[in-house]
């Protein structure tokens, strides 16, 4: 390594990670060997590389042993490459003279024969002190962060953290898909533990959202692309046209009234489909906005173009506008919240259940909707015939807990279950039994809930229920849904006929979390739920810095768990804005003009369109602030003129020589 | 495509009537099949829990013979009784997945003076009949549609239980689509995969009649003409001990059971005799009047 103008001065560092290293990698013996590797001038092991002594250490061997290059060997440098990049510079080094080699998840924790983690653990070690010989020194970009905040979804944790930011001071623009926010709160009656009333604690913030001055609300609206970085996003907001002007409408309903359709006659997604509605509506009373939107799909001016408009004529405010189109708002922030929420889990995918078969199965959000005094049966629980229940059961783990759909506990559904028994009970005086497989009730004031219900004379046969059936065996069973359960308590199989059956479904990914995935670039974890940067330590990040999630987008999560999390998410956010500035990652391409041919195939190859081209020149130049280090343009560039921060050509082979070749 | 053919034992002897109905009904709609020559024992029931090694090389035999049959390339075999398709289809999914278990079981083929090599598909007549020659060939090839017949369909528990590979393990429709195919009201119904008692009917009667007379009484319950199968005990146990059962429950519940290759036979115009219909203790009356 004779070219080096100085001379490489290299100090190695392997971590026992307590026995998370040390216990199956001899750290001694690696250290032993990587001293007599080229450069390096000092190899040491350490209990704990991240703990304040270990740093420390670096810090003395650069000042004593005038190290240049230091390689630390221990964890993933998304754990720890800051921490070591620190400690260089309180040492007196440019941090990017730093190379991490993660001899934990990739040698100790994976391997379980020792002397094939100890070659393994050489070989890497050997490849970064190869490696950081040939780095360069960088520096990071500041670039200013702006204060203004995305929320994507209005549910309540897009809510509770739009009110958050927004009396922070923050200018926030919150995007909900559906013509109201509200999410699946709004659908509720009364909320675990306490059964205080859903919409009475809902409206007001729903509310409060329209009215502060801080906050943009755009429903019917959705994200249809993102560009930019951390602290400086580029967001495009297409607005649905709901044909109804928002800042003329008062929501006065005359327009529905009007309606040539005298009464409703199209499935009410807001009630799930067990009410009609006209094709001018509003979703329910409390909407926000409360503004009426036109389906076009159903509306007969859509249709045929043959209406007589009769509820234009009938807006004395002249708020429908049938000619209204897509309208494209762009918008510039610098963080973003994903509350995007969940799906209820779709029961037909389990037709022993009979959902979708049996009228007398219902799911656990229509049932829902049928105890809430504005839903489609007035606060009745009812049968399809109208008559009143005597005997309900309700399924737990629905999509839940199964190998078959979903693995997971979703969390939420032993509790809405033991909510729905107890007002089921309470309308109807029927006698309800719960399948349950296991209890689930952890949360405050939850398990005494659960002991309340046990004194109401409410059922519980532990099982998961095998089918809902309709054959009878006996006489007692004709005309009831029979429900078959092991009931592991006695030890036996039961047949249980009721009137009515209601499914408990679980949660469920989003039909579109990968689109929106894809869109702000983060990631997902197996079961398709938005994946947070670390379960413990960073439940609201991503690996996308200034992109946070919150709520049952990231997993099953009740209420007062979406609300908490909005609010760590909101103090991320926060934090960051009042940082001021983010520093860059130093890992742009970059353009050596005497090389550059002018070809211009890196041109159209750029996905983050970074690179233009200057025609007096006849080169291409890359903008740096809107590189990202894909490296697409590094490998094109026919001619080797682009080459990239932190993976330069050198010290790429380099690495892969000390891997291959220089055994020593 | 040419199709290797697996009988098993039942269709030699109380299944009879499926395996003529089946080659009637395959001959008139032009699906070849080729008998494996020496074929043996599926390995069902009980030999496969009592010695495993033993039970899975005498079901690889069949699958080696039929490679060897079959000439190169994927050999589709079909295996029309339920319990066959299941162990032939657990055998190779066991050759396929269980390392272990393919060497020794190779190295007992080797003994035997065969390979097997994996490249045997196990279909069902059903999957044949609607993935690949497909219902709409098949409704043109109709000539006596059975309209206002309400049909059973019975599919049991091994044509998609452990193993779903054409139909909805918890929800099967095949049969279903078949008799609408030949133009019959097809009958939903709950016990589609319900026990029909197995060999409990013979060795257990109390249990495993009550299991059949659940099934007779919710497919009369359920106003149906006639119930189908594709399993010759299924059917054997539904049809069997139909006079007994009634006495024993005080309650009439007399319906034929037949294949359903049987039922396509008629539809298809073929004469009853070719169709093993003979064979049936309850006669089909409302499909022959």
């Amino acid at each position: 390594m004779s070219h080096h103008k100085e001379e490489i001065r290299i100090g190695v560092y392997i971590c026992h990670c307590g026995h998370n290293i040390a216990g199956t990698v001899d750290v001694t013996g690696i250290a032993e060997y990587a001293s007599r590797l080229p450069n390096v001038v000092i190899s040491k092991d350490y209990k704990y590389m991240c703990s304040d002594p270990g740093q420390v250490l670096i810090g003395q061997d650069i000042a004593e042993h005038k190290l240049n290059r230091i390689v630390v060997s221990s964890c993933s440098p998304l754990l720890h490459e800051k921490t070591f990049r620190d400690a260089l510079v309180k040492g007196g080094l440019n941090p990017f003279f730093l190379q991490m080699v993660n001899i934990r998840e990739n040698v100790s924790w994976v391997h379980t024969d020792t002397d094939d983690a100890n070659l393994k653990a050489r070989d890497l070690v050997r490849a970064a002190v190869h490696r950081v010989a040939y780095q360069k020194e960088l520096t990071k970009k500041k670039v200013p962060v702006n204060p203004d905040v995305l929320i994507v979804g209005g549910g309540i944790a897009g809510i509770s953290a739009a009110l958050t930011m927004a009396d922070a001071g923050k200018k926030v623009f919150l995007v909900e898909k559906e013509p109201t926010i509200g999410g699946h709160m709004a659908l509720f009656d009364k909320t675990f533990p306490t059964l205080d009333c859903a919409a009475c604690i809902l409206t007001p913030k729903m509310s409060s959202v329209k009215k502060h001055p801080n906050i943009t609300l755009w429903s019917y609206s959705e994200v249809s692309e993102v560009s930019g970085f951390v602290g400086n996003y580029k967001v495009k907001v297409t607005r649905k046209p709901r044909y109804v002007i928002e800042e003329l409408c008062v929501g006065c309903y005359a327009c529905v009234d009007e309606c040539i359709f005298k009464e409703g006659k199209f499935p009410d997604e807001f009630n799930l489909g067990m009410s009609k509605r006209k094709p001018v509506y509003l979703p329910f009373p409390q909407a926000t906005p409360l503004v009426a939107v036109i389906d076009d799909k159903t509306c007969i001016h859509f249709k045929t173009g043959k209406c007589q408009q009769s509820c234009a004529k009938a807006c004395d405010r002249n708020a429908i506008d049938f000619n209204q189109q897509p309208e494209v708002k762009e918008i510039e922030v610098g963080t973003v919240i994903l509350t995007t929420g969940f799906k209820a889990f779709d029961a037909r995918r389990l037709p022993y259940y009979g959902y979708g078969k049996f009228p007398n199965v219902f799911t656990s959000l229509e049932v829902e909707r049928m105890v809430n005094a504005s839903g489609p049966t007035e606060g009745h629980v009812v049968l399809k015939d109208g008559s009143k229940p005597k005997s309900v059961g309700i399924v737990h783990c629905v999509g839940s807990r199964d190998e078959k759909t979903n693995k997971w506990c979703s969390r939420v559904c032993c509790m809405y279950s033991l909510k729905l028994a107890h007002l089921i009970k309470e309308h109807t005086g029927a006698e309800v039994y719960n399948f349950y497989i296991d209890m689930r009730t952890p949360g405050k004031g939850y398990e005494e809930f659960y002991d309340k219900l046990l004194r109401e004379d409410v059922h519980f046969i532990r099982g998961r229920v095998a089918e809902v059936s309709d054959w009878a065996t006996t006489s007692d069973e004709e005309g009831k849904l029979i429900m078959r359960v092991e009931d592991t308590m006695v030890g036996m199989v039961r047949r249980i006929p009721v009137d009515m059956v209601v499914l408990s479904v679980g949660l469920e990914p989003r039909d579109d979390a990968q689109d929106i995935r894809k869109l702000f670039n983060i990631s997902c974890s197996t079961e398709g739920f938005f994946l947070e940067k670390h379960p413990k330590l960073a439940p609201v990040d991503t690996f996308t810095d200034g992109v946070f999630i919150a709520g049952a987008a990231q997993g099953p999560r009740d209420i007062p768990d979406s609300v908490a999390q909005a609010g760590a998410a909101a103090a991320q956010a926060l934090a960051l804005i009042d940082s001021g500035h983010v520093e860059l990652e130093p890992n742009t391409a970059y353009i050596t003009d005497t090389l550059c041919s002018g070809c211009k195939s890196c041109l159209n190859i750029c996905p983050y369109k970074a690179i233009a081209f200057d025609d007096e020149k006849r080169k291409s130049v890359i903008n740096e602030a809107l590189c990202k280090g894909c490296g697409t343009c590094v490998a094109s560039c026919p001619s080797g003129a682009i080459r990239q921060n932190l993976f330069e050509d050198e010290e790429i082979f380099s690495e892969i020589r000390g891997l291959f070749v220089e055994s020593i | 495509m040419k199709y290797l053919y697996y009988p098993g034992c039942s269709l030699r002897s109380t299944g009879r009537a499926y395996e003529e109905s089946l080659l009637a009904v395959f001959r008139v709609l032009g699906i070849d099949l080729a008998e494996i020559d020496d074929w043996n024992c599926c390995g069902a029931t009980n030999y496969m829990s009592i010695n495993e090694h033993r039970a899975i090389a005498i079901t690889t035999r069949n699958l080696a013979l039929a490679e060897q049959q079959g000439g190169s390339g994927e050999v589709h075999i079909i295996a029309p009784c339920n319990a066959c398709y299941m162990g032939l289809q657990k055998t190779k999914i066991y050759l396929d997945t269980e390392q272990g278990l393919r060497e020794k079981i190779l190295k007992t083929m080797e003994g035997a003076g065969l390979r097997y090599e994996g490249r045997v598909v196990i279909r069902h007549p059903l999957d044949v009949l609607i993935n690949d020659f497909g219902l709409d060939k098949l409704k043109m090839a109709v000539k006596k549609p059975l309209h206002d017949l309400r049909v059973i369909s019975y599919y049991g528990c091994q044509m998609v239980r452990p193993i779903a590979t054409f139909d909805h393990e918890a929800d099967p429709v095949s049969m279903d689509q078949v008799a609408m195919t030949l133009g019959a009201t097809a009958v939903d119904w709950g016990m589609k995969l319900r026990c029909c008692g197995g060999s409990m009917t013979s060795t257990v009667p109390d249990v495993g009649q009550r299991l059949n007379y659940l099934l007779l009484k919710e497919a009369k319950a359920k106003k149906g003409d006639i119930m189908i199968t594709a399993c010759p005990l299924c059917q054997f146990n539904l049809e069997c001990f139909q006079g007994k059962i009634s006495k024993k429950f005080r309650d009439d519940i007399s319906i034929p059971v037949m294949f359903f290759t049987q039922l396509m036979g008629m539809a298809l115009g073929i004469p009853e005799k070719e169709l093993g219909i003979h064979r049936l203790f309850v006669k089909p009356r409302p499909v022959t009047v």
